[in-house]
């Protein structure tokens, strides 16, 4: 099986970007700008800082040069925010595009009678299918519409959707029947009933989701936001009440500089960037394959508190396998594992093939049983309840559950038999019993198989905070030993969908979120009252409509992948914010004495950068301010660098890095630009 | 220097080992449980309970309780401004002083039901006895109950879970008077009585003095109302001066009560909060970010008044003792410093020494303690709902970067949330800016202000931080009593005062209602030393921040117009 990733885009892909600053122009439209409210504030004042520019021009005002060029650097301000946004967009769009080439319209076979009448269709566009029309689909066709097969058994190559090259299968009934649009059949035929109106369909959602223009902001961003005009507006009546303090003073603050410092106090970076950051978390979210259905389900996934895994495909692999062979007394290791072998050999099932593979690896070159010993192979039936094989020198070789092994054998459990048995079953795993010529020879332990690294990843997420808990048919016994060896913190044995449903809502009583995955008809109820519910997209079309998130892999891990998106999400919009807001100190040391060295010459002691002029100062706050926006960009697309740790140190080492480095970047760079504008004599 | 340092520890020592179990009493008191004054006191209260009639002490939702705190307030503001209006007509004025007039009738009645008072007025040449221990006093008490009231009720709002109700106002307001407000300032007045502040209805006594000039010394029932206005933060004083006076302070004793009882109330809170939320580190860092703050405060205007004015270096002035223009010289540049601190961190307002005396850099600390919001320490009640703001907002703010939705005490800090603590913040920078910047070119209002310059616009600055937050105390130089600046303050005072308590009531309401969830690793910490870090440059920074501007016009130009030999 390989896996080809989905392409991913260089940060600045060279058409992307002209596309970029194409949109960055067209978003200056007023009805546009005005959805980001400190930017277009920013804008008008860059309208007002121009027209007195025009007008100190025309009356050959001296002040012209420098008004000018704040004006200038306003302009380009507004212009390097949209631009952060419209590449966002445009790494989305592009994303979407490549989707929708899935998507492009086909024709299909509409049937026109009952579902068994295959003769009976019309041939329509897959544009023109509603909702619950059946459609026959035959190998080599692309499949119309999202829809649920209700006849038939195909393969169906997922590959456009998923990226998985194998072929999976699909049929009718239990939880493997929902089809994806865009798919294609590779053999057989299927009768499918359509379950999406077009436009709806996953992928229409898919591309709205990257396309900016359907977006919905999420609860976080939308209460960031609320602050983000509050302090805009503060710092409006801080700006706007300064020259009736300056006049008191006996001094008056030209305009422009007014502006220019209204400009530098808003927090114009996270302004500048908010949208662009809540764009590519969504972005992240399609490139791991997972459809959110709403932004707020991507943000409350970094809420999680705790996590609901069902045990097996996620924690163990879906299959027991042969760990250990475990012989009575009396009889050799060797013989144990040979004559298991024997019983093995044409056993098909993943317990058979385990028990061979373990076999191979455990005698290793000194194997002395081969296949063609094997006769006659004995299946496995509901009611000998054991498998093996008649050999060619006509012994037979058996294996089973202790009870129908012993049955076969006629004989009654040895002590050390009943130790043994009993020891594999308390540390959860299933005992196989072998037997030949119904003589006893020992006991196979197979056993789930944790999936590697799942142990470590339920410690990092323990250190986030997160609560694992696994999710098992098994009885308690058995669970508790797989809980303990995959490190979970919690299990819930013998777990029925109501059981399921009756932990969440537990959990959430106690203020918890709760994430769950599931696939099955039988876990809607649970995937829809789980805050975060993800649906596998191989599960039926009522999971999928419960949850709020599918995964189009169908991999349960994917729940800890969306956890960490969500969370990057968050601290990305945090980091930014109080990167821009530590910022405003240096500003003011640039900006003040400039503003007031004429009515008190000794202010300049607040001067610590030593600017060169007043003028300088000012502009090349300005352009700081600016040219911030445009720095940030790519980490506003690529998102904060997020490492799982407790909430602790998060912050400690965020605050380190955008708390001062907020504080000192600003003083640094206002001063490299204020030399870089006093050499070119800008000001 | 020493003795000054060991005077300001002493007096951090009586402060914590005052306030640590008055926190614990009083959340007993506001939860309804027993405590050492119920045998005598239960039995009043189930009586005033009794006449208020049924279902008067059942919980209410958070807009009953705004909507009943109005009420209240508004009725209190009717009585007092009726009484300021008639006292010519009422008793108990011997010397027979004339009505207010309307406007100083309208502001002062505000500044005593806000908690400020402010005093646009000279206490002993314009209010007579029952204007003073009726009006005055009553307002001492109740504005001050008011205060505690609104912050328990915010309080219970972090507290609780899954609830409607933040409490009941009235049973708030009974239990503050009661059980609080009334023992702690029956012992302080006693024990002022001892000191020699005057307690009597008697008339002003005249004096001959050594010189042979005769004087007409104010007195009257002056110790019952000191005690209530420094343990209320309210500030108003019985005499002009305030606190300076010799009958209203007379004591090194009487001077260390007095500050003691300034922060009594608004450090107990944070004791009382983290018994209240069941989690005493919460209250314990919040208290070490007051706390801290407050040291830094205290440091700065100490330093610079021991320094003193370098300018007078050069000259045959002894300035050993610091500056020590407008300071009474029985409390030196010591105490001075450590009441100043104190009275403008809690949003108390009475002084013991004159502001506008002060050294430009400690008057630009005094001004920033009033303009972050009245938050360290600050008044009765309304530090502590002041300060959980700036914790809603640091939270909020740095919470989103240990990549969670913010939340505090395990409730989510959402959209509506910040909407609210928006607006409440939006006050402050209304009240001292807006305002103050039309007090800087109205003409009628500039020419009240007494001094050119800088410090002409610091005593701007100060009369407006000083109303928006609620603290009264003034840099003189100011002519309050101008109409223009009665009604303007007036209006301030309202806004710094209401436009604050509803949003955050309104907080406490909507948070009142939310499950709270349980902490964990990934919690974002709030009582460690780094939340209180975090905590204290959010206030500095949000509210430092934004007054930047105009300081450095005020007190910061004044400095360096100072350091290049120019005073104003």
């Amino acid at each position: 099986m390989t896996k080809h990733k989905r392409r991913d885009f260089s940060l600045f892909d060279g058409a992307l970007a002209a596309h970029a600053a194409q949109s960055a122009v067209a978003k200056l439209d007023p009805r546009v700008l005005y959805r980001n409210p400190v930017m277009f504030v920013t804008g008008v004042v860059a309208v007002l800082t121009t027209l007195i520019f025009v007008r100190d021009l025309a009356m050959g005002a001296a002040t012209a040069g420098i008004v000018g060029q704040i004006a200038f650097w306003l302009w380009v301000t507004v212009l390097f925010a949209n631009f952060a946004e419209a590449i966002a967009e445009g790494r989305g769009k592009a994303r979407a595009d490549s989707l929708r080439a899935t998507q492009s319209e086909t024709e299909c076979k509409r049937l026109r009678g009952k579902p068994t009448d295959h003769e009976e269709f019309e041939i329509v566009s897959s544009r023109a299918l509603r909702k619950d029309d059946l459609i026959l689909v035959t190998a080599g066709e692309l499949i119309a519409a999202d829809g649920e097969v209700i006849e038939g058994v195909a393969s169906v190559d997922e590959s456009a959707i998923t990226g998985e090259s194998a072929p999976v299968i699909r049929e009718s009934g239990g939880d493997r029947s929902a089809v994806t649009g865009g798919t294609r059949l590779v053999s057989d035929w299927l009768v499918v009933r359509v379950t999406a109106e077009p436009g709806k369909s996953f992928l229409d959602r898919m591309i709205a989701m990257v396309e900016g223009a359907e977006r919905q902001k999420t609860p976080n961003e939308i209460a960031l936001n609320i602050l983000l005009v509050g302090m805009t507006i503060i710092f409006l009546m801080v700006v706007v009440t300064l020259e009736p303090f300056a006049l008191f003073s006996g001094t008056s603050i030209p305009v422009a500089f007014l502006v220019a410092l209204l400009v530098t106090l808003i927090p114009t970076t996270i302004g500048g960037l908010l949208s662009a950051i809540g764009i590519a978390g969504m972005d992240r979210l399609v490139k791991a394959n997972v459809i959110a259905k709403s932004g707020r389900a991507v943000e409350a996934a970094g809420d999680v508190d705790t996590l609901l895994l069902d045990k097996t495909g996620t924690i163990t692999f879906g299959n027991r396998m042969a760990d250990a062979f475990m012989p009575v007394p009396g009889v050799s290791e060797r013989e144990l594992i040979e004559t298991a072998l024997l019983a093995s050999f044409p056993d098909e099932t993943p317990e058979g093939k385990s028990i061979v593979e373990l076999a191979r690896k455990m005698l290793g070159s000194q194997v002395d049983v081969h296949q063609e010993q094997v006769a006659n192979f004995v299946p496995f039936s509901a009611q000998t309840r054991l498998s093996g094989a008649d050999l060619t020198d006509g012994s037979e070789v058996r294996k089973g559950a202790s009870d129908a092994t012993l049955r076969y054998a006629g004989a009654t459990a040895s002590l050390d038999l009943k130790r043994i048995v009993e020891g594999i079953a308390k540390s959860g795993g299933t005992p196989l019993v072998v037997a030949r010529d119904k003589r006893i020879l020992g006991v196979v332990h197979l056993k789930d198989i944790i999936k590697p690294g799942i142990r470590e990843r339920f410690a990092e997420l323990r250190r986030m905070g997160i609560r694992t808990v696994m999710i098992t048919g098994d009885n308690p016994l058995t669970a508790a030993a797989i809980a303990a060896e995959a490190g979970v913190d919690d299990f819930l044995a013998e777990a029925t969908p109501e059981r399921k449903l009756e932990l969440i809502r537990k959990e959430q009583n106690e203020g918890k979120l709760v994430a769950m995955c599931g696939d099955g008809s039988n876990d809607a109820p649970a995937l829809a009252q789980a805050d975060i519910g993800v649906a596998m997209n191989s599960g039926t079309p009522a999971a999928k409509e419960a949850g709020n998130l599918i995964d189009l892999d169908s991999d349960p891990t994917k729940l800890i992948e969306v956890v960490l998106v969500g969370k990057q999400l968050l601290i990305s919009r945090g980091a930014l914010t109080t990167f821009s807001i530590a910022n405003d100190v240096a500003k003011y040391f640039a900006i003040l004495p400039a503003l007031f060295i004429t009515a008190y010459p000794g202010l300049q002691s607040l001067n610590i950068m030593d600017l060169s002029s007043p003028a300088s100062a000012i502009l090349s706050a300005v352009i700081f301010n600016a040219l911030v926006i445009l720095a940030l960009i790519p980490l506003a697309l690529r998102g904060v660098r997020y490492t799982p740790a407790t909430a602790g140190q998060l912050l400690r080492r965020n605050l380190l890095i955008y708390g001062l480095g907020g504080l000192i970047v600003p003083f640094v760079g206002i001063k490299a630009i204020d030399m870089a504008v006093s050499a070119l004599a800008l000001a | 220097m020493a003795s000054d340092s060991l005077q300001f520890l002493l007096y951090a020592i009586i402060l914590v080992a005052l306030a640590w179990p008055l926190g614990g009493y009083m959340a007993r008191v506001f939860q309804g449980e027993r405590t050492l004054l119920s045998p005598v006191l239960a039995p009043v209260e189930r009586g005033i309970y009794a006449a208020a009639g049924k279902g008067a002490t059942q919980g209410q939702h958070w807009t009953r309780y705004a909507l009943s705190m109005l009420v209240f307030n508004l009725a209190g503001w009717l009585l007092l401004y009726a009484i300021l209006r008639l006292q010519h007509l009422l008793p108990w004025n011997p010397e027979g002083l004339a009505p207010m007039s309307p406007d100083l009738a309208f502001n002062t009645a505000v500044s005593f039901v806000t908690n400020t008072n402010w005093q646009a007025y000279g206490g002993e040449t314009t209010l007579s006895y029952f204007s003073q221990m009726v009006g005055l006093t009553m307002q001492n008490f109740v504005s001050a109950a008011t205060g505690i009231a609104v912050a328990v009720a915010v309080i219970r709002g972090f507290a609780a879970r899954n609830a409607k109700s933040i409490g009941n106002f009235w049973v708030d307001m009974t239990r503050s008077v009661l059980y609080v407000l009334l023992p702690l300032s029956i012992v302080g007045a006693i024990v002022l009585i001892w000191q020699g502040v005057p307690q009597t209805l008697g008339a002003y006594v005249p004096a001959t003095t050594l010189e042979g000039a005769n004087q007409l010394i104010a007195q009257g029932p002056a110790a019952s109302q000191i005690a209530i206005k420094q343990l209320g933060t309210n500030g108003g004083g019985f005499f002009n001066v305030n606190s300076s006076h010799p009958l209203e302070n007379p004591t090194q004793l009487s001077n260390l009560l007095q500050l003691v009882y300034i922060l009594l109330i608004p450090a107990a809170f944070c004791f009382l909060f983290g018994h209240m939320v069941k989690d005493r580190r919460q209250g314990v860092a919040i208290f070490a970010a007051m706390g801290i703050l407050f040291v830094i405060g205290l440091a700065i205007i100490y330093g610079s008044e021991l320094r003193g004015n370098m300018l007078y270096d050069a000259l045959p002035i002894d300035q050993v003792a610091g500056n020590m223009e407008g300071k009474e010289v029985r409390f030196g540049a010591g105490l001075s410093a450590l009441w100043a601190e104190a009275t403008t961190a809690a949003s108390n307002g009475s002084v013991n020494s004159m502001h506008d005396s002060y050294m430009p850099l400690s008057g630009l600390v005094l001004l920033l303690n009033m303009q972050v919001g009245e938050v360290i320490f600050g008044g009765v009640g309304a530090g502590f709902y002041g300060m959980l703001l700036f914790v809603v907002l640091t939270v909020f703010l740095a919470g989103l970067m240990v990549g969670r939705t913010p939340e505090y005490l395990g409730k989510k800090i959402e959209a509506k949330e910040v909407k609210l603590a928006v607006l409440a913040f939006l006050s402050m920078p209304i009240g001292i800016l807006v305002f103050g910047a039309l007090a800087a070119v109205a003409p009628s209002a500039v020419a009240a202000v007494q001094d050119p310059g800088p410090h002409g616009l610091s005593e701007i600055l100060y009369a407006y931080s000083s109303a928006t937050g609620n603290n009264g105390s003034a840099f003189a130089g100011f002519g309050a009593g101008a109409p223009f600046h009665t009604t303007l303050q007036g209006v301030a005072m309202m806004l710094g005062r209401y436009a604050f308590i509803v949003p955050m009531l309104a907080i406490a309401g909507t948070l009142a209602a939310k499950t709270p969830a349980p902490a964990s690793a990934g919690t974002f910490p709030t009582h460690g030393p780094l939340f209180v870090v975090l905590l204290m440059i959010v206030v500095l920074i949000l509210g430092g921040l934004t007054f930047f501007p105009a300081l450095a016009l005020g007190p910061i130009a004044e400095h360096v117009a100072m350091l290049a030999g120019q005073t104003f």
